[in-house]
């Protein structure tokens, strides 16, 4: 067949496309966002690039919203049993409120069922956020912090996971496509005890993947680094200033234990953060930061610093 | 040169096989994917809530501002903006067994609501798991704001969003 290895060249060279571009998509929609900011391209190029890219990563989206709520809220009934809440109604309210404000800044600020927020009592510099819009931050994540932008800061980057769907991502591929499968078929007609079954203990290992993904492994650094520029990209936004991040970061790396089994463990060091934030010049802005915003921050949060 | 111009073409029809993306059909009609969607008098989550629209409805696409739409609901009675995340292009049904449904699944045309990983299933996984507490879970989703306490918050802050809902 004379044609057959040029047929071979093709589907080689479509499949090699194919796997590439999931990996590429991330730093792509970041280059996109930045190049349309920066007026590079225009917003209608920036559409056509995103919409091309979303072509790709069919398979999670065909999990619904809904789906994705269900999930986030039993992956934080897993991490809420090994954690406690805070108890201070006043620190709630105030990271309730300023978590929704960023949130709406966000590339998706509608999910199934809103965002949530909840402080948790622990010294554990951490934060975690479930595919269902619950996010979890701890009191010594908040010791981090000096003002309500690097608050904001660190909100944004548990929001920048979600907007890019790193919790789904930690499910296993096989999984998914198990999953689909038996949801495929639900369709049809109502499924029996046996599916229904079957389909549960799916969900239990879906749990499972995200959760120990976040509470042991964490996420390759590459989506940490992403989570960090969709922050600054929320910050600049909402008219945060998108260099408390690094600020942030640079409080964090005095706290921060080597060995602990919080971001010491699931997330690279404060400083590679800052060196790769720093590659990210344009978007890291250093914005004035208002004494009354600060004094807010102090009013509600200082006493836990 | 033959050969160089049949890879290109073959190149071509490839790309003409990857899915098309799906930029609203000409019915223009969307449906609301999340569980409580709001509808605003203006387009901006600062906007106030001038009626609210539920999982599964149907509303009728009028206008397009950057990431967000003007919908009409209830044969055009209710107007108003919402965010395009909180809107789908597929329809949502909320029960199985419709005669269509097979074939539009399949083509990734519908949603179906309660289905998959839904109520029923975090039911069966906490009998299953007795040592979970959803409590603070439910606890933690009733919190809410609404614009007004937004709009405070930002003005007490000295912030003024730059841009907001979305992508500029």
């Amino acid at each position: 067949m004379k044609t057959f290895p040029l047929r071979t060249l093709i589907l080689s060279i479509s499949l090699a496309g194919l796997i590439a571009c999931n990996a590429a998509e991330r730093m792509t929609a970041a280059a996109t966002d930045a190049a349309e900011r920066t007026g590079l391209i225009t917003r209608t190029h920036g559409d056509s690039i995103r919409a091309g890219m979303a072509a790709v990563s069919k398979s999670l989206e065909e999990f619904t919203p809904e789906q994705e709520y269900y999930i986030g809220r039993s992956v934080g009934a897993v991490i809420l049993s090994n954690h406690s809440v805070l108890k201070d109604q006043g620190v709630q309210s105030y990271v309730t409120l300023l978590g929704h404000t960023i949130a709406a800044a966000s590339d998706m600020p509608e999910l199934f069922s809103g965002y949530h927020f909840l402080v948790l009592d622990s010294d554990d510099i951490n934060a975690f956020a479930t595919p269902g819009g619950h996010v979890f931050i701890t009191r010594g994540l908040i010791r981090c912090c000096r003002n309500e932008d690097a608050l904001a800061a660190v909100l944004a980057h548990e929001i920048g996971h979600i907007q890019l769907r790193h919790g789904m991502q930690a499910i296993e591929k096989a999984r998914t496509t198990e999953a689909l499968t038996i949801i495929a078929r639900e369709g049809l007609k109502t499924l029996g005890p046996g599916e229904t079954a079957q389909l549960t203990g799916i969900f239990g290992n879906v749990i499972s993947d995200i959760t120990s993904t976040m509470i042991n492994s964490g996420y390759s650094r590459s989506f940490e680094y992403q989570a960090d520029a969709a922050a600054l990209s929320i910050l600049r936004r909402a008219g945060y200033s998108p260099e408390a991040l690094v600020g942030m970061l640079e409080i964090m790396e005095n706290y921060i234990e080597p060995g602990r089994a919080d971001f010491a463990r699931t997330h690279p060091s404060p400083r590679s953060r800052i060196s790769e934030l720093k590659k990210n010049s344009a978007l890291l802005e250093s914005l004035d930061i208002p004494r009354v915003r600060t004094d807010r921050f102090i009013r509600h949060a200082g006493h836990l610093l | 040169m033959v050969r160089c111009l049949s890879i290109i073409i073959c190149l071509a029809l490839l790309s003409f096989m990857l899915p098309a993306p799906a930029l609203g059909s000409e019915t223009e009609s969307m449906s609301v994917q999340v569980r409580e969607g709001q509808i605003r008098a203006t387009p901006s989550h600062l906007g106030s809530v001038v009626a609210r629209a539920f999982y599964g409805d149907m509303v009728a696409l009028l206008e397009e501002r950057g990431d967000w739409r003007k919908v009409s609901l209830r044969d055009g009675k209710l107007q108003g903006w919402m965010h395009s995340t909180a809107l789908t292009s597929k329809r949502i049904i909320l029960s199985s067994g419709e005669a269509d449904v097979k074939t539009s699944v399949v083509r990734g045309e519908i949603a179906l609501a309660g289905k998959g990983f839904s109520e029923e299933i975090e039911d069966e996984y906490r009998e299953a798991n007795k040592d979970l507490d959803y409590t603070w879970v439910n606890r933690m989703e009733e919190a809410g704001t609404d614009p007004e306490q937004m709009r405070a918050f930002l003005a007490a802050g000295a912030l003024s969003p730059r841009l907001e809902g979305g992508r500029p």
